[in-house]
């Protein structure tokens, strides 16, 4: 399940909804991004805009989840993106994955969340005392995401 | 065609979306490209350096070899830097 959304997320009510009741699952993973204000050595982040392509989103985030859930014998997954500007401390991003045993339901998380910042379409805007600017895209995003293609 | 801008591409050419009538030897991404390169102004300054352009067509990534024509969906923006920082 793909969500994109302006507001705020809660970590347990969500996990609650998507696994409670449901007796094939014995593990559930969970990943939570958050804006932070290390900006890696330049000004301190202020706040950040996440802009994104809303068509599109939904599509590169389905194939994502589909991709998935085929490798992975999974149960249930969640994906919750947020957009608009975020502070620090504000959490951005939930990928929760539910499954019958542990290595599935961790593997997948890790799987979806890589591959999640190399192709979901957001473009993330950092303001800082210096001014605001956009940030270029890293080559670690792209070599943490290639890593699962090498296990294919 | 409908053509799409994101981010910082966005504000370089200075509008978030346009109708364009496609001409009939543009038929490929890299083609469009070129083409609106050729528009000059904050079109070329956008597109100097392709290498940090990325397109899709009907919102699936495309190469420069992707064919388009004239009811496609064709967006232009930077490489995605989606999620949390790790």
């Amino acid at each position: 399940m793909i969500r994109v959304q302006r507001e705020d997320f809660d970590i347990g009510a969500e996990i609650e909804a998507l696994t409670g009741g449901n007796r094939e699952v014995g593990a559930v993973a969970s990943f939570v991004g958050v804006t932070r204000a290390d900006a890696g050595g330049g000004p301190a982040i202020t706040a950040m805009t996440l802009e994104h392509y809303p068509a599109m989103t939904e599509r590169q985030l389905a194939d994502i989840e589909a991709e998935a859930c085929r490798r992975w014998d999974l149960t249930a997954s969640l994906i919750v993106h947020r957009y608009g500007r975020l502070e620090p401390g504000d959490r951005i991003v939930l990928v929760v994955t539910a499954a019958p045993h542990r290595r599935a339901a961790l593997d997948a998380c890790a799987f979806l969340i890589d591959w999640l910042k190399t192709k979901a379409p957001f473009w993330k805007r950092e303001e800082t005392e210096a001014g605001a600017r956009w940030v270029a895209a890293r080559a670690a995003d792209d070599r943490a995401a290639e890593r699962w293609r090498d296990a294919e | 065609m409908t053509l799409l801008y994101f981010a910082w591409v966005r504000e370089q050419i200075g509008r978030d979306a346009e109708e364009i009538a496609l001409p009939a030897d543009v038929r490929t991404v890299a083609a469009l490209l070129e083409w609106l390169k050729g528009r000059g102004g904050g079109y070329a300054r956008a597109l100097e350096d392709l290498s940090v352009v990325r397109v899709a067509v009907n919102q699936e990534f495309a190469a420069p070899d992707r064919a388009v024509s004239d009811g496609d969906e064709v967006a232009l923006f930077p490489p995605v830097t989606g999620g949390a920082r790790p």
